[in-house]
């Protein structure tokens, strides 16, 4: 069992969802977060006040999945939020030591599909 | 600061605008008003003040309260639009009671008496007694409400300076105070028949003593600009400025309050000629040409020195050219008004942007850079461009007039300094002034009121 969270462009969610959909990936937990890379932000002003390289918006996707949905979960991940620019985001993948499916009680491979 | 009938005053000649005012404008207005007999009240003039009182309402609530909110981090929206609307609340009661006898009454030419306490003996079907031409067609309390919301607004726009370090039982103390103390003279002194600089007062008409202040650019503007100045050096800055400061919340909400207070404005301007006539309408003209012409040169000026015209700088310059516009929506022509608006504009902008970080102060919202700056842009021009075919009391213009602006905005900014500061150090006797460490740190929103403006979760 695999961990696998990615940051990507806001506007490239809908594509990786869609790819991930069709590998038959269909739990995904998605937040909002900021956050900037070597790139830093765009510089802002407010009146006299500069801010700046501020924090940039970012989508965070976090899905747990047995062994053999980790290569193409990253496929879908790439081929959707891949661009080739700056920012286009990271991908890590981590190890689960444990999952237990809250409504059944059932733990293992059998509780995150 | 209006007559009744332009085209008609204009019919008896410019000479008699030379005469003791009051005389020339009774004889003037005498064909309408039948000599001794009290004017008769005008519906349409009635209606028009009526309507005005209630735009200069919708300025502070919600128009200013939202600007405001906007532009403060989202700890302290709600104590912000709080203050506004406790404003609304507290001073309408208070100048109910002794503000408007306080500002217009009689009185002597420092301030007023009582006599007019409780809105006692101002009619409801009867003009001012003694405004020969100013309101003669409309009753003495309409112009009483109309000016007890110009009394609302203005300590809510010094809440600007002080935004998210006062604690709230010390800012309503000050409003009350103040108002007593800063705004209720300098209003008797520019505005009341018995004004010691005032156009309706004969004697200073007839030395020429008098300060051009069509719709408060000194009274109100200039005032709230270096009282606020004040509070903001009294209080201190906030923790963390000017480098670790947060941007403003929720600008789309900053537009929308000054939207409303653009479209407020005008009523605030034009209502202020007391009569729907041509003294109203060119003050709806001049407020709406000088603060387009202002809201560009200020966007302007940000896309040539920061890369981008900025929302926050195009609602700013708006702002600045309807200050500038206050004073001399009444006294000037459109051309002059534009003029008038674009330097506002760019004045501000250079002090609020090049000179304020220098200066080291933390006034919150600029109350003193735009309201301040292009109050004092706005009177000076009022003076400078004044003319008597738009105003029968133009008497003066160009240098000797401005002479006069200069010498009452340096007599209004000095008693609003010294009796604000004053104030201030009194108030922090009974109520202490700052908000805690903690309070600041945690927002004003939950420590002063309890609530929160955004909930994180549902």
């Amino acid at each position: 069992m695999k961990y696998i969270i990615a940051i990507i462009q806001p506007d490239r969610l809908d594509e990786v969802l869609q790819k991930l959909e069709e590998k038959q990936i269909h739990l995904v937990t998605v937040t909002q977060v900021m956050g900037h890379g070597r790139q830093k932000g765009i510089a802002e002003v407010y009146r006299s006040h500069k801010e700046g390289g501020s924090l940039l918006r970012k989508i965070k996707l976090e899905i747990g999945v047995n062994e053999e949905f980790v290569q193409p979960a990253i496929d879908a991940i790439l081929g959707g939020a891949q661009s080739g620019n700056i920012g286009d985001g990271k991908i890590f993948v981590v190890d689960i030591e444990k999952c237990i499916r809250i409504r059944t009680g059932e733990t293992g491979n059998a509780a995150i599909g | 600061m209006n007559i009744a009938s332009l085209s008609q005053w204009m019919q008896q000649g410019a000479a008699e605008a030379l005469a003791p005012v009051t005389q020339a404008a009774a004889e003037a207005a005498a064909p309408l008003v039948q000599a001794a007999a009290p004017a008769p009240i005008n519906t349409g003039d009635t209606a028009w003040v009526l309507v005005c009182s209630i735009l200069v309402l919708m300025m502070s609530i919600p128009g200013l309260a939202l600007f405001y909110g906007g532009l403060v981090r989202r700890k302290n929206v709600l104590s912000i639009l709080m203050q506004c609307l406790a404003a609304a609340c507290v001073i309408s009661l208070f100048w109910h009671a002794i503000g408007y006898s306080l500002a217009f009454s009689p009185g002597n030419g420092f301030i007023g008496g009582l006599d007019w306490a409780f809105f006692k003996g101002v009619a409801l079907d009867q003009a001012h007694p003694s405004y020969s031409v100013d309101g003669k067609n409309i009753p003495h309390a309409a112009f009483a409400i109309f000016q007890m919301h110009f009394a609302v607004i203005t300590p809510a726009v010094v809440a600007g300076a002080f935004a998210e370090r006062m604690r709230f039982p010390a800012f309503i103390l000050f409003i009350i105070l103040w108002t007593a103390a800063v705004y209720c003279p300098i209003a008797h002194w520019v505005w009341s028949d018995t004004g010691f600089m005032s156009v309706l007062n004969a004697d200073v008409q007839k030395a020429g003593n008098a300060v051009y202040d069509f719709a408060g650019g000194a009274v109100i503007e200039v005032t709230c600009g270096i009282s606020g100045l004040v509070c903001a050096l009294v209080l201190g800055k906030r923790k963390g400025y000017p480098n670790h400061m947060s941007p403003p919340h929720n600008l789309p909400l900053a537009v929308t309050g000054a939207c409303l207070l653009w479209i407020g404005w005008i009523g605030f301007n034009a209502g202020s000629a007391l009569g729907a006539n041509a003294l109203a309408v060119n003050a709806v003209l001049v407020t709406q040409l000088a603060t387009a012409a202002a809201g560009i040169t200020w966007a302007l000026l940000d896309a040539w020195f920061h890369g981008k015209p900025t929302v926050l700088g195009l609602i700013s310059g708006v702002i600045a050219g309807l200050v500038a516009a206050t004073p001399t929506a009444g006294y000037i022509s459109p051309g002059a008004g534009i003029l008038v608006g674009v330097v506002a504009s760019a004045l501000a902008w250079i002090f609020v942007i090049k000179l304020k970080n220098r200066f080291g102060y933390d006034d919150t919202l600029d109350v003193f850079g735009v309201h301040g700056i292009a109050g004092i842009v706005g009177t000076l021009g009022a003076g400078l461009f004044a003319s008597s075919v738009i105003n029968s009391f133009a008497t003066q213009t160009g240098g000797t007039q401005v002479v006069n602006q200069m010498k009452g905005i340096a007599i209004i900014a000095v008693y609003a300094a010294v009796v604000t500061f004053v104030l201030l150090k009194l108030i922090n006797f009974v109520s202490t002034l700052r908000a805690s460490n903690h309070e600041e740190t945690v927002g004003l929103d939950v420590t002063q009121h309890k609530e929160s403006a955004y909930t994180i979760i549902d």
